[in-house]
């Protein structure tokens, strides 16, 4: 399955997007849809290109070659202030949250408000309330510092913080790694409810299929730097395709350890 | 591999890493002098340089002033200059003790804590949450430290300096039989502003490669905590051997006939 070519401007549209580092070709050519509105997950194996692309999209890495398009708006090699302005609209959390150590949670959450849109603190204070409410957190909550919260709040809080300024596109970088199961699904049904609540489009990636399935409604997988098939969500258990079948149910057997140890 | 891309390897690896230098101290300075600035981490970075750097500078330098005294007193005698050593006491702290031992102790203290802080963020990728909430690291995190680096080293240097000095009149006057009014006499009487001035400049010049120091092994740290590890002290080990170069050229600059 190829992916989806819309004729409506998509909201985040790559061409072509290729990432080397040396020899080793990381992103090899990426073409992807994903319209307004949407959820697409991102899955695949450690190594095949994930965090690269993410990196790309969020301007963290400049691609070598290729086209990154928000809301038909170029973005790569965009800096300074015209970078900010599209960050501005985005929002992300971090594999292990990414807090900031010396800030309190609620500093953490208004962060965006107060040095991006020069909120006064009051007021970013108040939205942050509220954003910590949204992910389910205790107003006590907010004046302790990261160190003093679980992994599970922590996600929280970096969740909130994703969602504080409104973004219309929400990145999420493996959201429930390190989680157990229960505060993984948490995080999962957080993640649905804050993004529908927003409107907004968001962009995961992931090697959970439990997460993938909950918060996707479109499934996408990278191997070796390329989209090799791309598809909804319901139908990835179900794909036809040798790979995606060995990844998503988890085997050791089939063509990727095949080719792994060919490679050996 | 054959010897010549071996060669070639090494020296590409250098112009990289000069270059990657290079580009991080320009975006630093340019940063550090434009607007908006952040009075509340610049607050905070010169209570942590200036403040809790004391005890250390001012130990340091105390124990230097009394072991100067000593010393000189010592050599000294041998041609019967005795006399001298209130004098040479000062000059060696306002112009080189003082500076550099404050620069080295500072470099070992905050060096570290702001190569050990900013590669944390990096490995935990908080570095590249602030770029992705519109703000800018250099802004953010390396101008701060820069601006109370250059700014409170030389307010270390001035007290460091009275408090050697303090240390030499101590010992010239309960060891050494020297008249107390005498030896402030001699203290002030052949002291000159540029020997104060030097040092402040030189404590200036080190508060930046310190700062710059631990910021840039910081910034570009990898690997974990490792990689943290090593970040630290690079910072440290640098920016130490900069200011033993740095003093030797701002010295050639202000006193070189």
């Amino acid at each position: 399955m190829t992916p989806r070519q819309d004729s409506a401007v998509p909201k985040l549209r790559l061409r072509g997007v290729t990432k080397r580092f040396g020899a080793n070709v990381v992103l090899d050519g990426i073409d992807l849809d994903v319209a307004a509105g949407e959820s697409l997950v991102v899955i695949g194996g450690s190594g095949s290109g994930k965090s690269v692309l993410l990196k790309c999209i969020l301007g963290l890495l400049r691609p070598d070659a290729g086209s990154i398009a928000i809301d038909g708006e170029e973005t790569v090699g965009l800096t300074g202030r015209a970078r900010d302005r599209v960050n501005a609209h985005i929002g992300m959390l971090f594999q292990g949250a990414a807090l900031f150590d010396s800030l309190q949670v609620w500093e953490n959450v208004a962060f965006g408000l107060i040095q991006g849109r020069r909120a006064r603190r009051p007021e970013a204070r108040a939205r942050a309330m509220e954003c910590l409410d949204q992910v389910g957190l205790h107003p006590r909550v907010a004046d302790l510092v990261p160190a003093e919260l679980s992994g599970g709040m922590q996600k929280r809080v970096g969740l909130a913080r994703a969602i504080a300024a409104r973004p219309d596109v929400v990145f999420f970088d493996e959201p429930t790694t390190g989680l157990d199961p229960i505060m993984a699904d948490v995080i999962n049904d957080l993640i649905v409810a804050t993004t529908k609540d927003l409107g907004a489009t968001a962009l995961s990636i992931t090697h959970d299929m439990a997460s993938a399935t909950k918060i996707g409604d479109r499934i996408a997988m990278l191997y070796k730097g390329r989209l090799i098939w791309v598809g909804p969500a319901k139908a990835v258990f179900d794909s036809g395709d040798g790979y995606v079948d060995q990844f998503v149910h988890g085997r050791a057997d089939g063509p990727i350890t095949e080719e792994a140890e060919a490679e050996a | 591999m054959n010897f010549l891309a071996i060669v070639g390897r090494v020296f590409l690896a250098f112009v990289q890493q000069v270059g990657r230098f290079a580009i991080f101290t320009g975006r630093s300075v340019g940063h550090m002098v434009r607007p908006p600035f952040f009075p509340r981490l610049i607050a905070r970075q010169m209570v942590e340089i200036g403040y809790y750097s004391l005890p250390v500078v001012g130990l340091t330098t105390f124990f230097s002033g009394m072991v100067l005294a000593l010393q000189t007193h010592v050599g000294f005698a041998r041609f019967s200059a005795e006399g001298a050593v209130a004098t040479v006491v000062v000059i060696s702290i306002t112009r080189e003790l003082g500076p550099v031992l404050a620069g080295l102790m500072v470099a070992g203290r905050i060096g570290a804590a702001m190569a050990a802080e900013i590669g944390t963020m990096r490995v935990t990728e908080q570095i590249d949450a602030l770029t992705t909430l519109s703000t800018n690291p250099f802004k953010y995190l390396v101008a701060p430290r820069l601006i109370a680096g250059v700014t409170m080293l030389p307010v270390l240097v001035l007290v460091g300096d009275i408090i050697g000095v303090f240390g030499g009149y101590l010992i010239g006057t309960t060891k050494l039989g020297f008249n107390p009014a005498i030896y402030i006499e001699r203290t002030v009487e052949f002291l000159e502003v540029t020997d104060v001035v030097s040092g402040l400049v030189k404590a200036a010049v080190f508060g930046f490669v310190i700062a710059l120091m631990g910021c840039y092994h910081g910034y570009y740290s990898r690997g974990g905590a490792q990689g943290v590890g090593a970040a630290t002290t690079n910072a440290v080990v640098s920016a130490s051997i900069l200011i033993l170069i740095l003093n030797y050229v701002v010295t050639e600059l202000f006193f070189a006939q």
